[in-house]
């Protein structure tokens, strides 16, 4: 059966690696939090200016003040720092960040993404995915197999206006685990009971599949 | 160097039609509140804006593009803004989207003297063009230059009458970098103290930035979104 978004993001979770800086973006990657594997330790980075942070706050303490870049109301953990935009994208451009987790309308067979704009129907910004994508050594995409209209969104080219060229390197879909190399998708794992034809059907560009395509333990 | 003044009428002095202003904040978070609710007032129009974010329908910059004061809007996102949604499709509203981290360090190099920098940032998307490319450490990088502005409005947490300031939280955000960027900058803060007051280990924004710094009134501080944990 394919996966719901918390599958998604328990999927991702199992990429942590212990000692790592971690920036997660809107949508499913914020889910990923959640389910960070006991015996490791990350931080997580909010490109508006916290390292640190901790889940939302209890009822009535929310402050004004503390959010994060999805504007939610947040806390930090013991051993949080706050800083300015320019210094939080130092950390992002300089490499400081292990590992970036963000969203997607389409990505394509040699690593471009686009997320940010439809154009004549969306545009509301870019924010800080440029700056991410553009710098990070690793890029999870978390997202659908397929659109909303049912369309592929792993294709050969991407159609709408990009975001990041050749970056994606990893993509967790509710279907499969690709990864991206030397310009073709390659099928890594698939959720738990989904076909292998099910994936091919639905990923438009290049695949590369293995003999055998091991289920995801989740 | 006494910095004060005594309300936001007189700390907006001088902001007249089609100038460029800096707004601190990020979404809601750290905006001048007090600063935006005068420039209603006074009715400046056909202002260029650069701002993170563009407030949402009836807060922050939301409020002066209710107004149509603003003529262009320089931001990394505009998301949840109807009405700049709408004044942005009918062509009224001229907007520049920059990606965040190269919008902060523009300002950063507007306040700091450095001309332009150059970033990976955008490489290979429709914000590269036009710009100069060049190689470094085998990765392509694009040419992005300073941003100044004829006034820089920040908010902060606390202040001292030397223009000393200590922003809470994710409420620095921006302004810090703003403040280094505008030919005059303005500090409105939610406690104005005395110099001295101030640990000078603990300054954030040094008052050399800062030529004008009020006490704010009446900061609502409006969550954009408001997400809490049921207690166990």
């Amino acid at each position: 059966m394919a996966l719901d978004k918390i599958g998604i993001a328990k999927r991702i979770a199992q990429e942590l690696q212990n000692g790592w800086y971690v920036n997660l973006g809107i949508g499913i990657p914020t889910l990923v939090a959640n389910y960070i594997p006991k015996d490791i330790e990350v931080e997580f980075q909010s490109e508006n200016g916290v390292l640190g942070m901790g889940p939302f706050p209890f009822d009535g303490e929310e402050d004004a003040d503390l959010i994060n870049a999805g504007k939610q109301t947040i806390t930090t953990l013991p051993g949080a720092a706050f800083f300015d935009s320019a210094e939080s994208f130092a950390m992002i451009r300089g490499q400081h960040v292990q590992l970036t987790v963000l969203g997607a309308m389409e990505v394509s067979q040699n690593g471009d993404i686009a997320n940010w704009k439809i154009p004549g129907k969306m545009v509301k910004g870019m924010g800080g995915a440029m700056d991410l994508v553009a710098s990070a050594d690793n890029i999870i995409v978390a997202m659908m197999h397929s659109n909303k209209a049912g369309e592929s969104k792993l294709l050969k080219n991407c159609t709408l206006p990009l975001t990041g060229v050749g970056c994606v390197k990893k993509i967790v879909t509710e279907l499969a685990v690709l990864a991206i190399i030397d310009g073709a998708f390659h099928l890594i794992e698939r959720a738990p009971g989904v076909s292998v034809e099910e994936i091919i059907a639905k990923t438009e560009g290049r695949l590369v599949v293995p003999e055998f395509v091991p289920e995801m333990q989740l | 160097m006494n910095k004060v003044v005594s309300n936001v009428t007189d700390a907006l002095i001088g902001i007249e039609d089609g100038m460029t202003i800096m707004l601190g904040g990020f979404g809601l978070c750290g905006i001048p509140e007090n600063s935006i609710g005068e420039l209603v007032r006074k009715g400046t129009k056909r202002l260029t804006c650069i701002s993170n974010n563009a407030g949402v329908d009836g807060f922050g910059l939301g409020l002066l593009l209710e107004t149509k004061q603003i003529k262009k809007m320089i931001s990394s996102y505009v998301g949840e803004n109807d009405e700049f949604e709408r004044q942005m499709l009918s062509g009224e509203l001229e907007v520049d989207l920059i990606p965040q981290g190269s919008l902060a360090e523009r300002c950063r190099a507007g306040g700091a003297g450095i001309p332009a920098f150059y970033t990976p940032a955008g490489f290979g998307t429709e914000i590269a063009e036009g710009k100069e490319v060049r190689i470094y450490n085998g990765k392509p990088h694009i040419l992005e230059e300073a941003l100044t502005a004829d006034f820089a409005i920040v908010k902060a947490w606390k202040g001292d009458t030397a223009g000393n300031l200590v922003y809470k939280a994710a409420a620095r955000n921006f302004n810090p970098l703003m403040a280094m960027a505008g030919k005059i900058t303005i500090a409105e803060v939610e406690e104005l103290l005395p110099a001295g007051a101030l640990d000078p280990n603990e300054i954030h924004t040094p008052g050399i930035f800062v030529q004008r710094i009020f006490q704010g009134k009446e900061f609502e501080k409006r969550i954009e979104q408001r997400t809490v944990r049921k207690r166990d």
